[in-house]
């Protein structure tokens, strides 16, 4: 996200709304269109549609590429606005950028993963030779019996899975409990057997990963670089690096419940009924993480306190604003979603809502929310009253005085530019 | 006590597993498990329990072996846990081979035992907490880890690859075109309605019933999706193996694929056990008092669908039907009513079994049993001769089973008694009864 300065300053900033495109007389053209995406920058909708002769072909601002497929699907924008597609023609899959199709075709592919800068995508293959990684096109030259993940590092540059490193017969239980799986860096395997390797993630230079480990049946721990750590745990879930170091971040359930831990000793001096999906600030200096503090009460934790507001069902991931001021995020509380910042929870609550956007100072917040079928932008606890039938995530302005909307509203697509001083008030 | 041997069963997971074990090891882990792991609930259960056996004649397995004291609910917890607390966790292998034989292969965890016990003692927990001691050392019948390797590995329960399961439901999109020209399944729709869960046999061995629900889908006009990736899979054999730490990591790849898709409800399909795992085991041991999202088992969506008119009957199915109620959606979740009205608004003859509702026999294939595969199958189907009796005395010819382990447990039961009948989810009744308006057809 703090990316997101350099990206937009080139957008067209001018406040008021733009139609780019109606999608009314696409019904007319194709007996199917699928799902819309739109482009960050609010300037293209597209969607696969179905054409006449039963061909699929992603479809921009009404205009469809040159190339069609038998099936596509994936479809999504990078985050420079290329558009990405998975394709297939005569049982031959790859992936699409910008109506290009990568030279290399594959059995199989899935599991898109694109660089925060949208420079890079990586994506699960298969092929005859065995399961693997292409990124950008080249296709690693090792296969394996099965890969199951896709994993980008940070600069782009590197990728890696969780592979089988032998086959095993059907209920071959005790050659399992063996360890037949490994993480594959850019193809090369980690020396290391485990019987499960999950959760990857690279460290921000890239030059190490740590994943999840199962070395037997009733341990798990965290290893990096194919080493485990020393302590074993009963369970553990995904590690983080913290950025700019080698030290890697896990939560471990222990004999007291469960803890978060640094390279296997704990972070905090104390435990919870649960912790997860850790998230460090963009300067490095915060961690924040979801915790249950108690059965059934969620809340974010960060460095070791406890928000005083717990919620019932759920708190997803949080959010830093880019400045790393401030930490939002979205929660499910008696039967309907709100939005927490800075201990605050939102005095409004919907039936659905997304994560938070932050301006570049951290000032201001907006979101994306639905009630009743219909979605709304909220800034800073205000809900804008216009209601529209679709709608993407909002942008800032770089100086964060204007909010970017994208919104479908009675089947037309609009690029809608408000100030923040109008939506707040 | 003169009762008959029973027969011999090897089980590479009992039999080779139990060979690697150690009497300090055994002592280790049972004294763990019993002094950590278990609630106060134990103790008022073991001080509890009068010996009074009245919970026997609840058991299917009892009943079926010419009441085998053995096989009653309070002799299998006699014949393992009491002597394991008995003994301080001092067992040898041979015996805790045995008591995984009782505890996976011969009690379904079906909680019939508690309605018939005057204290209801929840002799279910009492036995998964003697699983969770073979589990923690190793002793798992073969088929049942293996599946249990396969949750862990894939995230389901049937070694479905990734890309298996994407290329699945793109056949079974077309397939479902065929009936119904819109027919679609979304593939990782954010913000839909329904998001749509099922069980890895599904994919991998009943393809069809995926399309069946393509056609449903589309005809109520339901928005809904499906992920591409990890957490479709909303079954759970490790929770019934013991190892809770893979039953969790399940439940959380199962939920928070929902969550990340931004899906207002979860609807899980035709299956018991699953829905007892994401529903209450799963979201438990994660620190959830309840899933973070609604979740709904496929019984309650028909329901919805039937009586909201979003879906009509064309015409209604004449053969003469039954049902099974799944224990762990009816007995467990009380959804027996909401059964009975669809399948009366879709089955113009159908007779109730008896007993029924909450009283129901398990099919003696839920709680991991059948997992366990075929060589305890036959002991399976022996232990369920009461549930082909009742089966019989209905005359019905199509068992209506909305739970899959029901529905493979009950295909046994009817081919190894002979019944000539024929069990049927409820989906494939309403794919063959439902009107499809003229402009869906095909
Ligand atoms: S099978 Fe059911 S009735 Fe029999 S002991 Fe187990 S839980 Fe009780
Ligand atoms: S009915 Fe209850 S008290 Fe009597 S033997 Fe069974 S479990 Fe014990």
């Amino acid at each position: 996200m703090h990316q997101a300065r350099e990206w937009n300053g080139d957008w067209d900033w001018e406040t008021g709304s733009r139609v780019i495109a109606d999608t009314k007389p696409w019904n007319e053209s194709y007996s199917e269109i699928h799902e819309f995406v739109t482009s960050r920058d609010g300037e293209k909708i597209a969607a696969v549609v179905k054409t006449e002769d039963d061909t699929h072909v992603p479809c921009v601002n009404g205009q469809p590429w040159s190339n069609t497929f038998e099936k596509a699907w994936s479809l999504r924008f990078c985050p420079d606005g290329r558009l990405f597609c998975f394709a297939m023609n005569d049982d031959e899959w790859t992936a699409v950028v910008d109506d290009e199709p990568w030279e290399e075709t594959f059995d199989f592919v899935w599991n898109p993963q694109i660089s925060l800068d949208g420079r890079t995508l990586a994506v699960n293959v298969r092929s005859p030779e065995g399961y693997g990684i292409a990124l950008n096109g080249r296709s690693w030259e090792q296969r394996f019996v099965e890969a199951r993940s896709c994993v980008l590092s940070p600069d782009g540059l590197r990728t890696a899975a969780n592979v089988q490193m032998e086959s095993l017969a059907e209920g071959d239980i005790l050659g399992f409990a063996k360890g037949v799986w490994s993480l594959a860096v850019d193809g090369r395997p980690w020396d290391a057997r485990f019987l499960n390797v999950w959760g990857c993630t690279f460290s921000d230079d890239g030059e190490s990963v740590a994943a999840e480990v199962r070395p037997n049946l009733i341990e798990q721990t965290i290893a990096v670089d194919g080493k485990p750590w020393e302590q074993r745990f009963k369970a553990v879930w995904e590690p983080v690096f913290r950025p700019g170091t080698r030290d890697v971040i896990a939560p471990a359930l222990t004999g007291e419940g469960w803890k978060l831990l640094v390279n296997g000793k704990p972070l905090w001096d104390r435990s919870f009924t649960q912790v997860w999906h850790q998230t460090f600030s963009p300067d490095r200096r915060i961690v924040a993480a979801v915790a249950c503090p108690e059965f059934g009460r969620w809340t974010v934790v960060v460095d070791g306190n406890l928000w005083p507001c717990t919620f019932s069902h759920v708190v997803m991931p949080p959010v830093f604003s880019p400045d790393s001021r401030r930490i939002g995020a979205i929660f499910r509380d008696e039967g309907s979603w709100g939005l927490v910042v800075d201990r605050d929870p939102w005095p409004d609550r919907f039936d659905m809502i997304w994560d938070p956007v932050f301006s570049p100072d951290g000032d201001t917040v907006a979101v994306k929310a639905e009630k009743r079928g219909k979605y709304y932008l909220a800034v800073n606890g205000k809900v804008y009253p216009r209601a529209y039938d679709a709608m993407w995530d909002p942008q800032f302005s770089p100086d964060g005085s204007k909010i970017l909307v994208r919104a479908i509203a009675d089947g037309t697509f609009h690029r809608i530019v408000l100030p923040v001083s109008e939506v707040v008030g | 006590m003169g009762l008959p041997k029973l027969p011999k069963v090897s089980d590479p997971g009992l039999d080779e597993t139990a060979k690697m074990l150690t009497p300090q090891r055994i002592e280790e882990v049972i004294n763990r498990v019993i002094q950590k792991e278990t609630a106060a609930r134990l103790k008022v259960y073991m001080n509890t329990c009068v010996h009074c056996g009245l919970c026997s004649d609840a058991c299917h397995w009892f009943l079926s072996n010419d009441r085998d004291p053995r096989f009653s609910p309070v002799g299998k917890v006699k014949q393992t846990l009491w002597e394991i607390l008995r003994k301080k966790g001092r067992v040898d292998p041979d015996f805790l081979k045995e008591c995984s034989r009782i505890a996976h292969t011969e009690c379904n965890v079906c909680r019939r035992c508690s309605m018939y016990c005057p204290f209801g003692i929840d002799i279910a927990y009492l036995l998964l907490l003697v699983r969770r001691i073979c589990s923690l050392l190793g002793l798992v019948p073969q088929f049942l880890q293996d599946t249990v390797n396969s949750h862990a590995v894939t995230l389901n329960q049937m070694w479905v690859k990734q890309d298996e399961w994407i290329d699945t439901l793109q056949w079974q999109e077309e397939d479902a075109r065929d009936e119904v020209k819109t027919a679609r399944i979304p593939l990782d729709k954010e913000g839909a309605e329904v998001f749509y869960s099922i069980i890895g046999p599904e994919p991998k061995i009943l393809a069809q019933l995926i399309a069946n629900m393509a056609q449903i889908m589309t005809v109520g006009g339901v928005d809904w999706t499906m992920p591409s990736l990890d957490g479709w899979d909303n079954s759970n054999m490790a929770m019934y193996s013991g190892d809770f730490e893979t039953m969790g990591r399940v439940e959380r790849v199962h939920h928070e694929a929902a969550l990340r898709l931004k899906c207002r409800r979860i609807v899980m399909g035709e299956c018991g056990h699953a829905f007892r795992g994401a529903m209450y085991d799963g979201p438990k041991w994660l620190g959830w008092k309840e899933p973070p999202i609604p979740l709904i088992h496929a019984i309650d969506f028909y329901h919805e669908l039937l009586t909201s008119g979003r879906i009509k009957i064309k015409q209604k199915f004449e053969e003469p039907v039954t049902v099974q109620d799944p224990c762990n959606v009816v007995r467990g979740r009380g959804l027996g009513g909401k059964l009975r009205e669809i399948v009366r608004m879709t089955c113009a003859n159908f007779t109730e079994p008896e007993p029924g509702l909450e009283h129901n026999y398990c099919c003696g294939a839920g709680g991991g049993t059948i997992n366990c595969g075929p060589p305890w199958k036959p002991s399976r189907v022996k232990g369920n001769r009461v549930k082909a009796e009742q089966f019989e005395a209905t005359g019905a010819h199509i068992i209506i089973t909305p739970c899959h382990n029901c529905h493979s447990g009950i295909e046994d039961i009817v081919a190894g008694y002979n019944l000539g009948m024929h069990v049927k989810f409820f989906s494939e009744i309403l794919v063959q009864v439902m009107d499809v308006p003229e402009d869906l057809q095909a």
